[in-house]
C-alpha cells in the first residue's frame, strides 16, 4: 500500500499505527507533531491512529528559522 | 531610572534581544551566539522532518530550554489558512502555544500581508495562543493587531534579512506611543547601532537573526547585539538632550586665559 508522507509516496507493508510508522522512520515521537489527512493527531492517540493506503500525513518538526 | 521587566502575556523575560536559529554556519556555532547575545528567547521555523536522511542532528539538541524559551514562527506562509496550520503543528509538537505569527504577502520584500495577519492573529488569539505578529512599520495595522488579541507587535524595521536598519524612526516611535502591549522590532537590524536605535526609540525588544548569522563573526556579533540592546535602552530610559542646530559649549566661557 501507498501513502503520502510529506508530499512523496511512500510505501507499506500493511496499516501501521502512528507510533509505529514513528519507530520505523526513527523519529522520535516527543520532537514532532503529525498531520493526518488535514487533522492534527494528538500525542496521545498515536497508538491508535492508524494510517492506511492512500493516507496522507505529514510530520514536522522544529527547524532554524528567524 | 530603574526598569520594569521585559514581560510579554505575563512571562517575564530578562533579555529585551530575541534572536533567531536560522543561517548559522553550525549548530554549536548557533549555540554560542545564542550565549553570546544572553536572549532568552530564540524563534524557531516548523518545517516538515527530513524522512530519507535521519542523521542530521536535531536543532533542539542545541537549544537550552531550561533557559531559553522557544518562539515558533509560521515563516514562509501566504495565507491565513497555512499560517493557522503551521502554529497548530508547533504547538502539537510540543514547542509552544505561543507563535511569532507571519503571513507573508510578496516574495520579494518578504512584507507582510496585514488583512491576513489581523484574521490569523484574532482565529489563533481563539484558540489559546500567544500572538506575536511580524507587521509593517504601521501604526493604524499595529492598533488592529492589539485590538484582534495580539500579545505584541512586532514591526519591522527593513525587509527581512537586509540589514538596513530602521527606515522609518519616526514610525517606530508611534507605534510604541499607540502600544498598550510590547512593540518589538523584528527584522531589518544590520548591526549593533540598529539594534540601540531601536530601543532609543522605545521599543521593548528587538528581534533578530540574518545580522548575527550572517556576521563574519556571528559569536562577536551576538555579544555586540547584547551591549547594543541594553545601551539603548538604557538612553531611552535616560532621556536623550534635545537636538539643536548649533553649538553649546561644554566647557565655562568665563575666566578663559589672557581675556
Amino acid at each position: 500500500m501507498t501513502i503520502t508522507l510529506n508530499g512523496e509516496p511512500f510505501e507499506l507493508d500493511q496499516p501501521l499505527s502512528v507510533t509505529d510508522l514513528l519507530a520505523r522512520l526513527e523519529i522520535d515521537p516527543r520532537r514532532v507533531a503529525v498531520e493526518h489527512n488535514l487533522t492534527i493527531i494528538k500525542r496521545h492517540t498515536y497508538t491508535t491512529v492508524v494510517i492506511g493506503e492512500g493516507d496522507r500525513l505529514e510530520i514536522v518538526n522544529a527547524v532554524g528559522g528567524g | 531610572m530603574i526598569d520594569t521587566p521585559f514581560v510579554i502575556a505575563g512571562r517575564t523575560f530578562s533579555s529585551r534581544l530575541i534572536v533567531g536559529t536560522g543561517k548559522y554556519p553550525s549548530h554549536p556555532m548557533m549555540r554560542d551566539c545564542h550565549t553570546a547575545s544572553g536572549a532568552d528567547m530564540v524563534t524557531v521555523a516548523v518545517r516538515r522532518v527530513n524522512i530519507s536522511d535521519r542523521s542530521r542532528e536535531s536543532l533542539l539538541d542545541y537549544i537550552d530550554t531550561d533557559r531559553i524559551f522557544i518562539l515558533p514562527n509560521t515563516a514562509g506562509c501566504y495565507t491565513a489558512e497555512e499560517a493557522i496550520r503551521t502554529a497548530r503543528l508547533g504547538r502539537e509538537a510540543g514547542l509552544s502555544n505561543w507563535v511569532k505569527l507571519e503571513v507573508i504577502g510578496d516574495e520579494r520584500t518578504l512584507f507582510p500581508d496585514n488583512e491576513a495577519l489581523i484574521e490569523a492573529t484574532r482565529i489563533l488569539v481563539s484558540e489559546g495562543f500567544v500572538v506575536l505578529p511580524y507587521t509593517n512599520d504601521d501604526p493604524i495595522a499595529c492598533r488592529k493587531l492589539e485590538e484582534a488579541g495580539a500579545a505584541a507587535v512586532m514591526p519591522l524595521g527593513a525587509p527581512i534579512g537586509s540589514g538596513l536598519g530602521i527606515q522609518n524612526t519616526n514610525n517606530i516611535r508611534i507605534i510604541r506611543e499607540f502600544s498598550k502591549v510590547p512593540v518589538i522590532v523584528d527584522a531589518g537590524v544590520g548591526t549593533a547601532s540598529d539594534a540601540a536605535l531601536a530601543m532609543e526609540l522605545g521599543a521593548d525588544g528587538v528581534l533578530m537573526n540574518t545580522a548575527i548569522a550572517g556576521a563574519q563573526l556571528p559569536v562577536q556579533m551576538a555579544e555586540a547585539m547584547k551591549h547594543a540592546v541594553i545601551a539603548g535602552r538604557q538612553a531611552f530610559l535616560a532621556g536623550r538632550i534635545p537636538k539643536k542646530m548649533y553649538a553649546t559649549a561644554s566647557s565655562p566661557i568665563e575666566g578663559m586665559v589672557g581675556r
